[in-house]
C-alpha cells in the first residue's frame, strides 16, 4: 500500500464524527502580590533546597564560604555569562575551590562533568513563587548540564525576576512567540520516594540545591 | 510477566492477589499515603472545581482538534529540528525506533520512565535485536533488575517493600551488601547507572504534553534521570500516543498545577523538562538528533466514538487508581496488561479488544471514586457500563474492538426471563409465589447460585411474596 501510516491514521480521525471544540473556562492562578518572595522561598525550602538572600556585590565571597564549608573542591562555572565573569573575578586565583570552565562541547569533558565537578553555578531566568521553582533556559555559554550533573547545583535569581505562577511568567515573557532549545522548572534537589514513598535525595541529579537570591535592595 | 500474556484473566489473578498478605499491605500503604497527599494539595474545593473544569477543556478541546493539531505539531517540530514519525501499531512503532537506532550505531541505550514504551514491550524488541536499554528511573530500574512489569503507572515498584527491594540489589549489584536503608539503596542505583548514562548512545523517553504550538515536548519528573536521558546522550527518542497534543504553550501551565497534585500531592515535580529542538550550533550539549514518534496503537479507533473518546483525555496521573477500592486490593498486575486500575479498565478493552480484556470492565463497583478524583472529568463509570454494554450488545457502529464477544447464550435468556417476569404481573407473581415456596430448597451449589454462595451465605427467601404480605397489612393496587 503507498498510503503512509501518518496518511491512514489522519484519515481515521479525520473520518470520526466532530465534535464541538468548548471554550477555556475563566480560571485564575494565585496571586502573591508582596508575599512572592516569602512564599517562593516557603515553597523552595519546603522542597528541600537551601536560600539564601544575597546582594549583587556580596554573593560570590558568600558562595565561596557556602562551598568551602561543604568541602566543595571543584566548581564549574559558565565563563562567557555575567555572572561567570564576577564569579571569575572575584575569585581570584589560589582560592579553592577551584573554578571549571563548561566552554567546550560536552563530549570533550564529558569524564569532568559527569564524575569529578561537585558543584555547578547558574544563572536562573526567574522563579514561580506558586510552587517554588527556578526557570532555566539554558544557553550556548551556560548548557544544560549544568543544572543536571554535579552534585551542587547553585542557581542565582534576582527577586525582581520571582513571578506569582508559570501562567504568568509564561504570558509576561512571550515564551510562545519563541522556545529555546530547553526549558526546564527546577523544583528542589533531584529526589525520589519509589521505595516504600521514603523520600531520597540525589537519586541522579543534584543532590543539594542552593539558591541565592540577589535581593532587590542592593541595585 | 504481562508481555506474553495477551488475555485478561482477572478473577483468577485477582484471587491469588487477595490471598497475599504482603501484597496487599504494600498497596493499602501506597494508596492510603498518596490520598492524604492528594487531599492536602486540593484543600480548596473552589480552587479545584475552577482548576479541574479548565483541565477537562483544555483537553477535551485539543481532542476536539486532534488531526489539525497533530499536523501543526509535525510541522513546528520538524521546522525546529525534531523528526517526526508516525506509527499505527506497537510493532511499527519498535521498529521505526529499532530504525533510528540502528541508522545511527548506536548499542547502548538509557531510558527515562514511558508507559508508551511499556506498552510496546519496547525493551524486548530492542534485547532481541542486540540492543541493551537500561531503564533509569529507580523504580522502573527495580522492577527491569526483577523481570516484573510496573504495577502502577506512576509509581512501578509499588508492590514492593523496601526488604523485597534490599535483597534484589544485593542479589543484582556486584559489591553492594544487603541494606534496607533507603538512602543507602538510591546511592547505589545512582552509582550503577551514572556510567550507563554517560556511555548510551541514545536516550529513549515518553511525553506528558506535546504542544502543538510551538512544537514542544513536555517531559515532568522528580529524579533528574528523564532530564539526563534526553540531554546527555547524543541522540533522544521520545515516544507518546497522538493523544498527548496540546493546542497552546500556555495549556501547560493548569495542567501542570493538576497532574503532579493529583498524582502525588506535589506542588510540581522536581523538574518540569521543555524541549524544543536538538542542540543548536555553538550549544554545547544537548542531543545533536530528537526524533518523536506518534503512536495510535487503537487510539484513532477509540477516538471514533465521541462518549469513549473521553477515555483520550487522560493526563497519566494515576488518581484514579490510588483510590480505587478495587486496585488498592489487587494490585496492578492483576490487570494483566500495561495500564491497571479504572483508566486501565476503559482504556485496555478499547486498545487490546472486549474479547482479550472484557472482563475489566466489570472488576468494578461503579462507586464513582475514581470519577470524582480525576482531574479532566473523565466519566470512568459511565465508561465502564457503555463498554459492558458493548460486550454483549455492540453499538451500529461497532464502536469498540470485540464488541458483542461478551454475549452468552444463558446472560441472555437469563435476562429475557427477567424481562418478561417483569414486564408481565402474573409471570411476575407466579415466579415470586415458586420462589417462595421452593427457594429454600434449591442447594447452595445450584447453577448460577453458586458463585454467589462460594463467597457468600446462601440468601434465605420469606415464605410470603412482598405482595402477600403488602395484601395482608390492607394496601390495594398502587
Amino acid at each position: 500500500m503507498s498510503e503512509t501510516p501518518r496518511a491512514r491514521i489522519l484519515a481515521r480521525l479525520r473520518a470520526a464524527p466532530r465534535r464541538p471544540a468548548p471554550e477555556r473556562p475563566h480560571w485564575e492562578p494565585p496571586a502573591f502580590g508582596a508575599g512572592a518572595k516569602a512564599k517562593f522561598r516557603a515553597m523552595m525550602e519546603a522542597s528541600h533546597a537551601d536560600v539564601h538572600e544575597v546582594t549583587r556585590a556580596d554573593w560570590p565571597d558568600r558562595l565561596r564560604t557556602i562551598l568551602a564549608n561543604k568541602g566543595v573542591e571543584r566548581v564549574l562555572y559558565a565563563p562567557a555569562t555575567l555572572a561567570g565573569a564576577q564569579l571569575a573575578s572575584a575569585w581570584g586565583d589560589g582560592n579553592s575551590p577551584r573554578l571549571m570552565a563548561y566552554d567546550r562541547p560536552v563530549e570533550e569533558m564529558k569524564e569532568v562533568l559527569v564524575h569529578q565537578v561537585q558543584a555547578a553555578v547558574t544563572m536562573a531566568r526567574g522563579g514561580i513563587a506558586q510552587t517554588g521553582s527556578l526557570v532555566l533556559w539554558p544557553t550556548a555559554d551556560e548548557p544544560r548540564l549544568m543544572s543536571l550533573l554535579p552534585p551542587i547545583h547553585v542557581a542565582l535569581v534576582e527577586e525582581s525576576a520571582i513571578g506569582d505562577s508559570l501562567a504568568v511568567t509564561m504570558a509576561a515573557q512571550g515564551w510562545a512567540a519563541g522556545m529555546p532549545t530547553n526549558a526546564v522548572l527546577i523544583s528542589g534537589p533531584s529526589k525520589t520516594a519509589d521505595i516504600e514513598q521514603t523520600l531520597a535525595y540525589g537519586v541522579h541529579g543534584p543532590k543539594e540545591l542552593i539558591v541565592l537570591v540577589i535581593s532587590d535592595e542592593a541595585k | 510477566m504481562a508481555a506474553d500474556a495477551r488475555i485478561s484473566n482477572f478473577g483468577a489473578k485477582a484471587h491469588i492477589a487477595l490471598n497475599d498478605p504482603k501484597l496487599r499491605a504494600n498497596f493499602r500503604r501506597a494508596m492510603d499515603g498518596l490520598m492524604s497527599k492528594r487531599a492536602a494539595q486540593f484543600a480548596d474545593p473552589d480552587e479545584w472545581t475552577a482548576l479541574r473544569a479548565r483541565g477537562a477543556a483544555i483537553r477535551a478541546r485539543a481532542l476536539a482538534q486532534l488531526p489539525e493539531l497533530l499536523e501543526r505539531l509535525e510541522a513546528n517540530c520538524t521546522a525546529n529540528g525534531i523528526q517526526v514519525h508516525w506509527a499505527e501499531t506497537t510493532q511499527e512503532a519498535n521498529a521505526v525506533v529499532l530504525g533510528i537506532l540502528q541508522a545511527a550505531g548506536a548499542k547502548r541505550v538509557i531510558k527515562g520512565k514511558s508507559m508508551v514504551t511499556e506498552e510496546m514491550h519496547l525493551n524486548a524488541h530492542l534485547e532481541g535485536n542486540g540492543i541493551e536499554a537500561v531503564e533509569s528511573d529507580l523504580g522502573e530500574y527495580i522492577i527491569q533488575l526483577a523481570g516484573e512489569a510496573p504495577s502502577h503507572i506512576v509509581m512501578p515498584c509499588i508492590h514492593k517493600n523496601k526488604a523485597e527491594i534490599a535483597e534484589l540489589f544485593a542479589d543484582k549489584i556486584a559489591g553492594l551488601a544487603y541494606t534496607e536503608n533507603v538512602d543507602e539503596l538510591t546511592a547505589a542505583a545512582r552509582a550503577a547507572l551514572r556510567g550507563r548514562f554517560a556511555d548510551a548512545d541514545a536516550g529513549i523517553s515518553g511525553v506528558n504534553f506535546a504542544v502543538a504550538e510551538t512544537g514542544t515536548l513536555v517531559l515532568i519528573e522528580n529524579e533528574g534521570n528523564g532530564r539526563l536521558s534526553t540531554t546527555l546522550p547524543p541522540l533522544h527518542i521520545a515516544v507518546t500516543g497522538i493523544e498527548k497534543v496540546l493546542e497552546k504553550l500556555a495549556d501547560v501551565a493548569p495542567l501542570l498545577s493538576l497532574l503532579p497534585r493529583s498524582a502525588t500531592g506535589q506542588p510540581v515535580t522536581t523538574y518540569v523538562n521543555m524541549i524544543s529542538s536538538p542542540r543548536k550550533p555553538g550549544e554545547k550539549d544537548g542531543p545533536r538528533a530528537v526524533h518523536l514518534v506518534l503512536l495510535d496503537s487503537g487510539r484513532s479507533r477509540v477516538y471514533g466514538d465521541v462518549e469513549l473518546s473521553d477515555t483520550l483525555r487522560c493526563i497519566r496521573c494515576a488518581a484514579c487508581m490510588n483510590h480505587c477500592p478495587v486496585y488498592t486490593r489487587v494490585g496492578g498486575h492483576t490487570y494483566t496488561f500495561t495500564y491497571p486500575g479504572p483508566i486501565g479498565k476503559i482504556l485496555t478493552p478499547q486498545l487490546e479488544g472486549l474479547d482479550c480484556a472484557g472482563d475489566q470492565p466489570h472488576a468494578s463497583t461503579l462507586c464513582r471514586a475514581c470519577a470524582d478524583v480525576c482531574p479532566v472529568e473523565i466519566p470512568i463509570p459511565d465508561l465502564l457500563v457503555r463498554l459492558r454494554t458493548e460486550a454483549v450488545k455492540p453499538s451500529a457502529a461497532a464502536a469498540v474492538k470485540g464488541g458483542g464477544s461478551g454475549k452468552s447464550r444463558a446472560e441472555s435468556l437469563g435476562w429475557a426471563g427477567w424481562t418478561l417476569m417483569y414486564g408481565h404481573p402474573l409471570a411476575y407473581r407466579l415466579a415470586t409465589w415458586g420462589m417462595a415456596l421452593v427457594g429454600n430448597w434449591l442447594p447452595a451449589s445450584a447453577p448460577m447460585l453458586k458463585q454467589w454462595t462460594s463467597v457468600r451465605t446462601k440468601p434465605k427467601f420469606a415464605a410470603r411474596t412482598l405482595h402477600q404480605l403488602a395484601r395482608e397489612k390492607g394496601y390495594g393496587h398502587e
